[in-house]
């Protein structure tokens, strides 16, 4: 499902003298429908760099990231944008919304914008909101006030509103307590179950070692002059 | 990924004398999306959508738009009621400033019907229903529709404005500072108003501004301007998080951080 071929990439810092700062090389496996992979490696090693890439976040210098039938290294704004509607999902450590939208359209949004009628993507937001111990009176509310837990666990419910094939999780269980650990890491299972591939970065290694079937140390990826 | 854009710029070119406009602006627009432009003042944004919309002819330069009767025209070169026409029916324009986009002695309900009317609507009734259903949309409660803009609040004006230009259902919209000169919470009233309208009529819209957070939240595709050339475009998240060109980098870094 996503497959990364010989994938490089650097900074160039124009304002700070043209300084170039290459930050990846050579990166290359693959993950297929159903499989958990978990990027590892020191703080700096390029994890989120790599996700982001992924996402279209961060443009690649050389190589492919291939998302189904599209690659993102090389495709068009619209095609990375239909890519993110349908099939490629991403849990990111922050939440960004517009603010004064109630929690509820906030985790409905990724269906409505596939087409989903609004009772159904209602339904899943409701059910969603419910298993990560959003309190009911919450949901009508911007969630741009809540407490930090709080918007994580908005953000994890939207991020799995939709069934993407494809998902990227960025410390999903960071900051989360045992129970609503627990409600991620089965919402984690259950995207595995029904086929989804998953790549993402724990530092909470029982999470990784229960939900990630194998490793990826990007440190081997990470070019010698950076090191 | 077949479908044909809704517009498609071509080398659009404007100067001033000997002073450059815009130069060398090329893209493809498609249906459903939403394109913001950004730059500091002077880089040719207003220029160049000024152009786009027919508001100023640019010295050379093709802007095609896939119209409902004749597939793609060039809307530089048709015929001057045909233009009217769409800018009346599938077009609409933004002012930054509400009072260039309504008619001040009109009342609101006036302002919205006024609109319908040009595309032929007669019976009193419908236009008058319509006009408060429009109203309710944006949030301006119908017992204000027989009041005159001028007894408006600037964020109430705009909201007035995007109705005006919204209840002919347009393809494109086009917006030139839509949150310029208002404070935080009416703007951001309003940008949640506009993603809404967006999502719900597939609209297609080209938001030129200087706000890096208006653009992250309503552009998918943002275009960079510098001295009246386009020096980088992509995905705005992209175009934000990993700017390529020094230009950007700057304009990214220089963002106060709330």
């Amino acid at each position: 499902m996503i497959k990364i071929d010989n994938l490089s990439k650097s900074f160039t810092l124009h304002n700070q003298g043209s300084a170039v700062i290459p930050v990846m090389q050579g990166a290359t496996f693959e993950v297929a429908p159903g499989e958990c992979v978990a990027l590892t490696g020191n703080s700096g090693a390029g994890k989120s760099t790599l996700m982001r890439m992924i996402y279209g976040n961060y443009l690649s210098a050389s190589g492919h990231i291939w998302v189904g039938e599209t690659d993102v290294a090389t495709a068009e704004p619209r095609e990375i944008i239909a890519l993110r509607r349908a099939t490629l999902g991403y849990v990111s450590q922050f939440l960004r919304v517009v603010p004064r939208v109630p929690t509820l359209e906030v985790v409905a949004e990724p269906l409505l914008t596939v087409g989903v009628d609004k009772e159904t993507a209602f339904a899943k937001a409701r059910d969603l909101l419910a298993r990560l111990n959003i309190p009911e009176t919450l949901w009508g509310l911007s969630p741009t006030t809540f407490s930090g837990g709080e918007q994580q666990r908005v953000n994890i419910a939207r991020g799995f509103a939709h069934d993407y094939p494809a998902m990227l999780l960025d410390e999903p269980t960071a900051s989360l307590d045992a129970t609503n650990r627990e409600t991620v890491l089965s919402l984690i299972e259950e995207a595995k179950a029904r086929g989804a591939a998953i790549i993402g970065i724990f530092h909470d290694a029982p999470a990784r070692e229960r939900v990630a079937d194998r490793e990826i140390n990007v440190s081997d990826f990470t070019p010698a002059q950076a090191a | 990924m077949t479908t044909q854009p809704l517009l498609s710029v071509k080398d659009i070119r404007k100067t001033y004398g000997d002073r450059i406009g815009c130069s060398d602006v090329s893209f493809d627009l498609y249906p459903g999306e939403v394109m913001g432009i950004v730059g500091e003042s002077g880089s040719g944004k207003s220029t160049l959508l000024n152009c786009m919309a027919g508001h100023l002819p640019p010295d050379s330069g093709q802007v095609l738009f896939d119209t409902r009767d004749r597939g793609m025209v060039d809307t530089l070169t048709m015929s001057e009621p045909e233009r009217r026409m769409l800018s009346r029916t599938d077009w609409a324009f933004v002012h930054q400033h509400a009072r260039d986009g309504l008619r001040m002695g009109v009342s609101a309900g006036g302002n919205v019907g006024e609109r319908l009317m040009a595309v032929g609507a007669r019976n009193y009734g419908n236009i008058r229903t319509q006009a408060i259903d429009w109203l309710d949309r944006v949030e301006i409660n119908e017992d204000r529709v027989d009041d005159k803009p001028s007894a408006f609040s600037g964020g109430m004006q705009q909201r007035l404005q995007i109705a005006r230009n919204l209840v002919t259902g347009p393809r494109l919209v086009f917006m030139d500072e839509p949150t310029g000169g208002l404070d935080v919470s009416v703007q951001a009233r309003l940008l949640d108003l506009l993603r809404g309208l967006v999502r719900e009529m597939g609209l297609s819209a080209i938001i030129v501004t200087h706000d890096l957070a208006v653009v992250r939240l309503l552009a998918d595709r943002l275009m960079v301007m510098k001295s009246g050339r386009v020096v980088e475009h992509g995905l705005t998240d992209q175009v934000l998080d990993d700017p390529q060109h020094a230009y950007t980098q700057l304009l990214v870094s220089s963002v106060l951080q709330v």
